[in-house]
């Protein structure tokens, strides 16, 4: 063990609905969808048509800016409708699967005999590269780039979040293999930051060639960006790269088997599930079967991932690219009359960080929170709340100020580049004038790119 | 609740959206509407779930934590009123006459300003922003109880207007509104807000002066220490004097409506600390800022003035009011934690030194407060530019 670090500013939010740790009974759903938009910068150029017969492996579309970069198909079957949106967007390619599934064969290797260009071509040619993503921007990594450190985060400290050591239970081996790969594709280290608090210890108890990290305290401890911050902080011009511990696996099973194996873990949990557990499915698959008879009466927000950062999926919708949660919880879509359930009410059921309201005395109380924003758009007015959730040496709400205005060298020097847009999903939940920010350094990050691309 | 909801919701509502016979007036509807219910608005886009809080319950605190100050700022403009006049002072009747001149300060304000929020908002088809909740108790806790309500009309539409619209409205304002307020008739009719005009229609008895502390303090400064005329007032200021240290913190004394009861704002202040809505650090360091300089006048001991008590000096005039309710404002003052000490610190230690070196203004609090407001900006530049040149520093190692 390395060090220990602890993050003290933060929040975990205790939600109801949290996953017992057993799998679904549920059979493997018939339909995947790939969808571009799960990934930060990327524009789509399709390599199949609908109709179309691939295998698990065959790639399905590529990167515009490198053709190398290709995205492979997580199952094998028909590609049955590409859909589109505004200006023929792609939105989803969707592949309807085979009952047993054929995969195209790539060869298992062994990764300590190869160099980095042989990794490296090795995870382009089986259309896994987008598995590793890089900062600052959060965007895939560029596979002709020499990071500075491969970082895993072995935890997620996001409300609700999936217990790693039920997700890769039993999978150590792999694990190790995707760990073995990674460490041939950097200079530096791989740096695996785990946390007992946070269930996740035990599974990598024996992964070894790893630089490990314990982080304790409050979400996001889990965030790479916070976890980069406290042991070597990013500076301008470095590039590190990430990989979560579920994308570690399947690139271990490349090493190992040979082929795109795509099923992963994730937990189904939140106040309007019926049974929340985990459940074992395939990439990118259909949401719908895993919640029938699931989800409980009432306005659902299907969440592909957590409720900080996830993504809204329609109730037959699929699971994002990285998502290891599927997250339902009420639609707040109805008014709350002031003195019931608004500004004015006692609301000891009301979560609020600001102590305004009195559940504050109850810090053990778990939450049934629904989307209401629970105000309406304002100026910024309130300060200080953001510092209290951002466990940065930035200063939030300036960096905040600094991308609306659209200053890119203010951005620069405030430090944007050691950040991403979760890093502020608590700065976005506790903002008194419900501002829409991690929106905003999404899109100050992406103009910041394009201005220096 | 739902015989309500569907009342406003269903059939008072489409009066007023796009097509509705008073379209126009959205904007008003929509303030009264989300005073009543909050919006069915859900998250779009990043967090699904967001805090309870908001602008309103925010606003309520601050409301709130003002009562003790309010209450007690009745009674004791009633109770000033009656001893002057020889009559008993009691509670009942003490709060009542108070009520009787300070409500309808109240009331005026909160229409004036309302009134302008309305009016901009119905004009640029925005929503009313709640920052004047705050603001119009402030401008009648700040003032004399005599005062022309005329005049808090005027100074309430002056502050809201120039003090704020012109800015950008709610959370873009440069300086406190209320202290603009306050600032415009202390400038335009200084009257009726200094000299001796704190007991509210006083009567014959003798000792109620209708001065304040401060202005009595201000007398002692150029003359020597023990001339009668100087050994008189600071008499007033021992264990058994109108102004003793007793009286001043428990607020026996005049003064503007809000201002005379430490006690009572700190009650308040307690409150915005409890809910953490207004600032520890920059009452603490303004509390620290009074005492330093109150100390250094001490040691200098010039005049009757500088040699005031560090604690007694900050018990009398708005200093306490303007710690806890009025250099506190979010908007104006400095935004960063770092900064919010500096600037706390700076508007005690320059409230007290405008005070005592300029008795033409025995509020060198709102002035000191009113220039720091200006200052925040900077502060927080130089803590923000601190912070980068640690990156840059950083960054140099690296690569040296």
């Amino acid at each position: 063990m390395a060090g220990s670090i602890t993050i003290k500013r933060g929040k975990d939010i205790k939600l109801v609905g949290a996953s017992e740790k057993t799998l679904h009974p549920y059979s493997s759903a018939d339909v995947v969808a790939l969808k571009p938009t799960d990934f930060n910068g990327v524009t789509p150029k399709l390599l199949v048509k609908e109709g179309e017969e691939v295998k698990a492996g065959t790639p399905i579309f590529y990167e515009k800016q490198n053709d190398r970069v290709k995205f492979a198909s997580p199952v094998s079957g028909e590609v049955t409708e590409i859909v589109r949106g505004a200006k023929r967007k792609i939105l989803e390619i969707r592949i309807l699967a085979d009952k047993e599934i054929r995969y195209e064969e790539f060869g298992a290797a062994d990764s300590s005999a190869m160099s980095k260009e042989q990794v490296t071509d090795k995870l382009l040619d089986a259309g896994m590269w987008p598995l590793i993503r890089q900062r600052p921007f959060s965007i895939i990594a560029d596979p002709f780039s020499m990071p500075r450190d491969i970082i895993i985060s072995g935890f997620d400290s996001a409300p609700l979040g999936p217990e790693m050591d039920f997700i890769l239970q039993g999978q150590e081996r792999e694990f190790q293999a995707g760990v073995n790969a990674l460490s041939r594709l950097t200079k530096g280290k791989v740096r695996l930051n785990v946390s007992s608090k946070h269930h996740g210890a035990t599974v990598y108890k024996d992964i070894e060639g790893v630089d490990k990290t314990e982080f304790s305290g409050p979400h996001p401890a889990g965030n790479v960006s916070v976890q980069v911050h406290h042991t070597e902080p990013l500076n301008k011009g470095e590039v590190i790269w990430f990989v979560y511990p579920q994308e570690v696996v399947i690139i271990g099973r490349l090493f190992l088997t040979g082929r795109y194996e795509a099923t992963r873990r994730i937990a189904i949990n939140g106040s309007m599930i019926n049974k929340p557990a985990y459940a074992e499915v395939m990439g990118g698959t259909n949401i719908k079967g895993l919640l029938a008879g699931q989800l409980k009466e009432g306005h659902v927000r299907v969440i592909s991932g957590n409720v900080l950062t996830g993504r809204q999926v329609a109730e037959d919708g699929f699971l994002g690219f990285f998502s290891s949660q599927v997250c339902a919880i009420p639609e707040g879509d109805h008014h709350k009359f002031l003195l019931t359930e608004g500004w004015l009410s006692p609301g000891f059921n009301r979560f609020s960080m600001s102590r305004a309201y009195p559940s504050w005395l109850m810090p053990n109380k778990t939450y049934d929170l629904d989307t209401n924003l629970n105000g309406e758009i304002r100026s910024f007015v309130m300060t200080g709340q953001m510092e209290k959730v951002f466990p940065f040496d930035i200063y939030p709400m300036q960096l905040i100020k600094a991308v609306m205005a659209n200053d890119i060298d203010k951005m620069e020097s405030m430090g944007i580049y050691e950040v991403d847009a979760e890093d502020f999903a608590l700065c976005e939940v506790v903002c008194t004038s419900k501002i829409d920010i991690q929106k905003v350094i999404r899109e100050g990050m992406e103009s910041l790119r394009m201005e220096i691309a | 609740m739902k015989f309500l909801e569907n009342l406003v919701l269903k059939q008072i509502r489409p009066n007023f959206t796009e097509g509705g016979k008073f379209e126009r007036y959205y904007s008003a509807y929509d303030a009264l509407e989300t005073f009543m219910f909050t919006p069915d608005h859900t998250t779009h886009s990043g967090a699904h779930i967001r805090d309870a809080i908001d602008l309103k319950r925010t606003m309520m605190m601050v409301i709130l934590a003002m009562v003790p100050a309010l209450l007690f700022g009745m009674w004791n403009v009633g109770h000033f009123h009656n001893l002057s006049n020889g009559l008993p002072s009691e509670l009942w009747p003490n709060m009542l006459y108070g009520m009787a001149q300070v409500l309808p300060i109240v009331i005026v304000s909160y229409a004036a300003g309302l009134g302008i929020e309305f009016i901009l908002a119905v004009k640029n088809k925005h929503a009313v922003q709640e920052g004047f909740l705050v603001s119009g108790m402030l401008i009648p806790l700040c003032m004399p109880a005599d005062i022309p309500l005329w005049m808090v009309a005027l100074a309430t539409i002056f502050a809201v207007l120039i003090g704020k619209e012109v800015f950008g409205g709610t959370g873009m304002n440069i300086v406190n509104i209320a202290l603009t307020a306050r600032a415009f008739i202390f400038f335009a009719y200084p009257t009726k807000i200094a000299g001796e005009i704190w007991v509210s229609n006083p009567g014959t008895v003798d000792g109620y002066s209708g001065a304040t502390a401060l202005g009595d303090l201000a007398m002692t400064v150029g003359k020597a220490k023990d001339v009668p005329e100087v050994t008189n007032i600071v008499s007033q200021f021992s264990d058994g004097g109108m102004y003793s240290m007793y009286n001043s913190a428990m607020g026996f004394i005049p003064g503007s409506i809000g201002e005379t009861s430490a006690v009572a704002i700190l009650i308040g202040a307690a409150f915005l600390i409890w809910t953490g809505i207004g600032s520890w650090r920059i009452m603490s360091s303004m509390f620290v800022g009074g005492l330093t300089m109150a100390m250094l006048f001490n040691l200098w001991g010039a005049n009757a003035f500088m040699e005031l008590p560090p604690l007694h000096q900050l018990m009398v005039g708005g200093f306490m009011f303007g710690m806890v309710f009025m250099a506190t404002d979010p908007v104006t003052a400095a935004q960063t934690n770092t900064g919010k000490l500096i600037y706390g610190f700076l508007c005690g230690f320059l409230g007290i030194m405008i005070r005592v070196f300029n008795p033409a203004y025995p509020e060198g609090i709102m002035l000191s407060i009113l220039f720091m407001n200006v200052m925040a900006p900077m502060i927080d530049h130089y803590v923000v530019a601190a912070n980068v040149k640690r990156r840059e520093k950083r960054l140099k190692l690296k690569t040296a």
